[in-house]
């Protein structure tokens, strides 16, 4: 039994941190035009593209695992963007891990926001409109505003669930610490080397976290359910 | 409409019937038994199962996983009755810890360590290593599996591992560490040798034995399956020629 290594183990809540930080901004700027799409468009194959969003809720990570490995290596796209650059493969990167988790968690922020701008219907927008605001003006003042609740309930599931993300990093991550040795899969590698201090004290904050988020989520979502839409 | 010719009901209940004596007589005397195996292992122990189940009529159903992960499991009452681990510490510890039986320990193979690449052609070796010309190394988690922790012995061996250690990616077993390199995410790997034993194409250097301490991997008894026949047959069996023989052609070596 070694003494505790605090900066270990605060390497990979760091990592995490970052990744789900980075992840949820790039899926509230990915994500928001796929739900105001699937909000207001009249296509008829929109719900076909809403499930394909929707998957990663089903398939298991393992799927995704797989098919990110293959897709990132040197005989997939990920490969030709890495060479790029000069490398081989966007596995075991950071950027490797953020592609995945972007693809992963995009369900838990798509889906509130295209709620939140479907509820609110089509009045306020037809307001604006009359009101001579450009359809750009009308959605960063009128639609964005009033989708407040959905941002927010999105943005924090995104992150929570990037935080909680294992499989999927376990299959392309390689484990390197700093890099890709993210909060869950360390608490594997101290589970799987009986050093269950360590795995205790990360675990423990884990439940914590995942206590408060959803407690947040919740509260947020009788707030602005009770104080009307 | 006329009904079905009752010879056919009838000969459908015999069928059916003949099913169930047939197997209910199997079931007096064929037993299972739960294999937890090192994944390194996985290729020779199917094969080995098949004769087994053939030989004596039992069923042997294996579990794979990273030694440190089945241990764990072992630990929290999984219903394993024999352990094939990828090291010699762990069923020992197995023992010290009360989830063994004393004095079922043994050798059931050596492993050996082979660098690999995907790619065909290629020279590997000590003078590849230290060129270093590519951008990732897969090794196995060197903490939980014995094939990392030959591969960071042979690395520092050779006096390249500070210079390597940036390259390196650990697979969280030796599986996983072969999949990086199969998909060339990776362009070499220290692999066990098992792993490509029976494969061609790709290159690929067998680390000398005397560049790393041996791997010898060991089996142990638990004490789940200290009654149940078909665990001892299967141990048995292990130690016998059939599975030698098996054993030998994934390219392992036995300790005596």
């Amino acid at each position: 039994m070694g003494e505790l290594n605090l900066a270990q183990l605060w390497s990979p809540i760091r990592l995490t941190i970052e990744l789900a930080f980075i992840t949820t901004i790039l899926l509230l700027i990915v994500g928001t035009p796929i739900a105001w799409w699937l909000a207001r468009s009249k296509a008829r194959w929109k719900e076909a593209v809403a499930t394909v969003v929707a998957m990663p809720l089903v398939l298991p990570p393992t799927v995704l695992g797989f098919y990110l490995l293959l897709m990132l290596g040197p005989n997939g796209p990920g490969g030709s963007i890495a060479g790029l650059y000069g490398a081989r493969t966007l596995a075991f990167t950071f950027t490797g891990l953020v592609i995945g988790s972007v693809i992963y968690s995009m369900p838990f922020v798509v889906q509130p926001i295209r709620n939140a701008f479907e509820a609110f219907g089509d009045r306020p927008l037809e307001v604006a409109a009359t009101l001579r605001a450009s359809p750009w003006d009308t959605f960063w003042s009128v639609a964005v505003p009033l989708a407040r609740p959905g941002f927010l309930t999105g943005a924090i599931l995104g992150f929570a669930h990037t935080i909680g993300e294992f499989g999927v990093i376990l299959m392309i991550g390689g484990n390197i610490p700093g890099q890709t040795k993210v909060l869950s899969v360390a608490i594997y590698d101290y589970v799987e080397t009986q050093q269950w201090t360590e795995a205790h004290i990360l675990s423990g904050g884990m439940v914590v976290f995942s206590f408060a988020v959803i407690l947040a989520t919740m509260m947020l979502g009788r707030r602005y359910g009770q104080s009307g839409r | 409409m006329r009904t079905r010719p009752s010879w056919l009901k009838m000969s459908l209940a015999g069928l059916a019937s003949i099913t169930v004596v047939a197997a209910l007589s199997v079931s007096v005397r064929a037993a299972e038994v739960k294999v937890a195996v090192a994944a390194n292992f996985t290729d020779a122990v199917k094969e080995i199962g098949a004769l087994f189940d053939k030989a004596t009529g039992h069923t042997a159903i294996f579990s794979f996983g990273p030694t440190g992960g089945l241990y764990n499991q072992i630990t929290q009452a999984a219903p394993f009755e024999v352990f094939l681990s990828a090291d010699q510490a762990t069923p020992a510890k197995a023992i010290t810890e009360g989830h063994a039986v004393q004095g079922t320990a043994f050798t059931y193979a050596t492993g050996k360590l082979v660098l690999y690449s995907k790619a065909d052609g290629l020279t590997l070796g000590e003078v590849a290593l230290k060129e270093g010309k590519f951008t990732k190394i897969a090794i196995a988690n060197p903490k939980t599996a014995p094939y990392g922790t030959a591969a960071v012995e042979v690395m520092q061996k050779i006096g390249v591992y500070e210079a390597l250690k940036g390259k390196i990616v650990e697979g969280n077993n030796i599986a996983q560490t072969f999949q990086f390199v199969d998909t060339a995410n990776a362009e070499v790997g220290f692999i066990a040798f098992a792993q490509v034993a029976l494969k061609r194409g790709g290159s690929r250097w067998v680390v000398p034995a005397n560049m790393h301490k041996t791997i010898a991997q060991d089996a142990v008894l638990l004490k789940t399956g200290a009654n149940n026949e078909a665990a001892k047959a299967f141990i048995a069996f292990l130690k016998g020629p059939e599975a030698r023989k098996i054993i030998e052609k994934y390219g392992y070596g036995f300790a005596d």
